[in-house]
């Protein structure tokens, strides 16, 4: 009977995800305290940005970053020279972080 | 009951006839709703994560602008700052980035205000940062190889090298706000970038009547005409915007898995084999309904594409939450050399998986179920004799 088998796969993945989804909700709840904390962090030390990005100041810092000045910096700006979209840089650029 | 438990066994055989295909219509399709939902759930926990601890973040920030670029700010704009009714603490910050010749990344140093030490949790060691001493973040502590007590050396403006000891460094937990960060002392500060007293990066004021800080930031603006107010309101919206499913990146990547998705549809769509074809033709020659041909494709659509969504949708998760978003890794890197690792709070949102199912699992049941219908209604003769 492979319907059977069918829905003992579906119902085991069912299962897995609904484990998941409750252990998410469960964590949401337990780092609960870490939030606190990382929030004092934000407002002791004054920070005003995630640390994800460290190439550029306007993906390091995409909240102080212009958006109105000509040539700006900032994520998801139009490309002002073409070639940047599928030129790749150079090994050696790159391994200096994007610094001549 | 039956009858449909049977057509469902026969469904079953049927795709099991052509096992290799439909097993491989089953990993495209997983890997496709694999990608969608680890975008999903990767772009919601940045938001969520960003909106809760970015809650704290100042009221109010003013910059100043020079040629349309952000200027190191006179301290002695905060007098009239200070001036307007509503304005509170006001105070100046100092901050700013540092390349790090030996090891490619760039780091944020911040200059310390006096007494801090006592809030600071999340970090090893100490926040007593007096001169010559620092405090960094996890991946600028990597990178170096620093301990607590290491030597964390920066070239200053003028060339000289100045050694830090490091005092602390920031744990994992705060990875995501703190790890190329580096903490030293606002004269140390001063020395290493060579900045004068009379000047900080931008200043931060704080707003007795949070309902004033528009207003507030509109009379700053007119009292000091070469200064950008940024509020709170402003930094939440950007992360709003930078982790939207529309930004950038993630856009590609979206459009990307969609397209995938579409192609694979559309194949299905228009692409009712000549064997296909035959088979509905005998079952309807031996008596089958065009509604029983149509439930055969419908368990057909529902087993491929509920196996896939189920399949992707766990591992999308894994992914994410187990495996810190491995494999978006390098291309969400980009260029970063210092690069947190992601330990996400696994945040979902169930209006998200509902769309994600609307417009994967519908549109292929769809695409199988339509053409299937077409055959099923031509005469069995004709559809037999080709």
């Amino acid at each position: 009977m492979k319907y059977r088998l069918f829905i003992s796969i579906i119902m085991v993945e069912i299962v897995i995800l609904a484990i998941l989804f409750i252990r998410g909700a469960g964590l949401a709840g337990k780092y609960q305290k870490d939030i606190e904390a990382r929030r004092m962090l934000v407002s002791t030390l004054m920070l005003t940005d995630l640390s994800i990005w460290t190439e550029a100041r306007y993906t390091r810092h995409p909240s102080q970053t212009d958006i109105f000045s000509p040539f700006q910096d900032y994520p998801s700006s139009i490309e002002h020279f073409p070639a940047g979209s599928i030129l790749s840089p150079e090994g050696v650029y790159l391994q200096r972080g994007g610094k001549k | 009951m039956i009858k449909h438990l049977k057509i469902l066994e026969f469904a079953l055989s049927s795709l099991w006839r052509r096992k290799f295909k439909n097993l491989g219509l089953i990993v495209v399709f997983s890997l496709i709703i694999f990608t969608l939902s680890s975008i999903v759930f990767l772009t919601y926990s940045f938001k969520r994560e960003a909106v809760a601890v970015l809650k704290d973040a100042p009221e109010l920030i003013v910059q100043r602008l020079s040629a349309g670029r952000h200027e190191m700010m006179p301290v002695e704009y905060m007098k009239k700052i200070k001036d307007i009714p509503g304005v509170g603490k006001i105070v100046p910050r100092l901050w700013g980035y540092y390349y790090d010749i030996s090891t490619g990344g760039n780091y944020t140093v911040m200059a310390l205000r006096e007494g801090l030490q006592d809030k600071i949790s999340l970090m090893e060691g100490s926040f007593v940062v007096g001169s010559g001493s620092c405090v960094v973040g996890r991946g600028v502590a990597d990178a170096r190889f620093l301990d607590i007590g290491s030597i964390m050396p920066l070239i200053g403006a003028d060339g000289n090298v100045r050694r830090f000891r490091v005092a602390g460094i920031f744990t994992d937990e705060s990875n995501l706000l703190t790890n190329d960060l580096v903490i030293i002392g606002e004269k140390d500060f001063r020395e290493v970038f060579r900045i004068p007293q009379s000047i900080a990066t931008d200043i931060v004021v704080q707003i007795y009547n949070p309902t004033e800080v528009d207003n507030i930031a509109r009379k700053i603006k007119e009292a000091l005409p070469d200064t950008r107010p940024i509020t709170r309101r402003e930094i939440l919206r950007t992360y709003d915007t930078l982790f939207d499913w529309r930004s950038g990146m993630v856009l590609t990547m979206f459009l990307g898995a969609i397209l995938a998705f579409v192609i694979l549809a559309w194949d299905k769509a228009t692409g009712l084999s000549a064997e296909e074809r035959h088979e509905i033709a005998i079952l309807k020659a031996i008596g089958w309904e065009t509604s029983d041909v149509m439930e055969l494709k419908f368990w057909e659509g529902f087993i491929i594409s509920s196996l896939s969504f189920l399949t992707g949708l766990i591992g999308g998760y894994l992914h994410i939450y187990f495996f810190g978003a491995s494999i978006f890794s390098p291309a969400l890197k980009g260029w970063s050399v210092i690069f947190p690792e992601f330990r996400l709070v696994p945040y979902i949102n169930i209006y998200q998986i509902a769309v994600l199912l609307f417009f994967t699992v519908i549109p292929y049941m769809a695409a199988t179920i339509v053409p299937s219908w077409k055959a099923a209604i031509t005469d069995p003769d004709v559809v037999m004799r080709g």
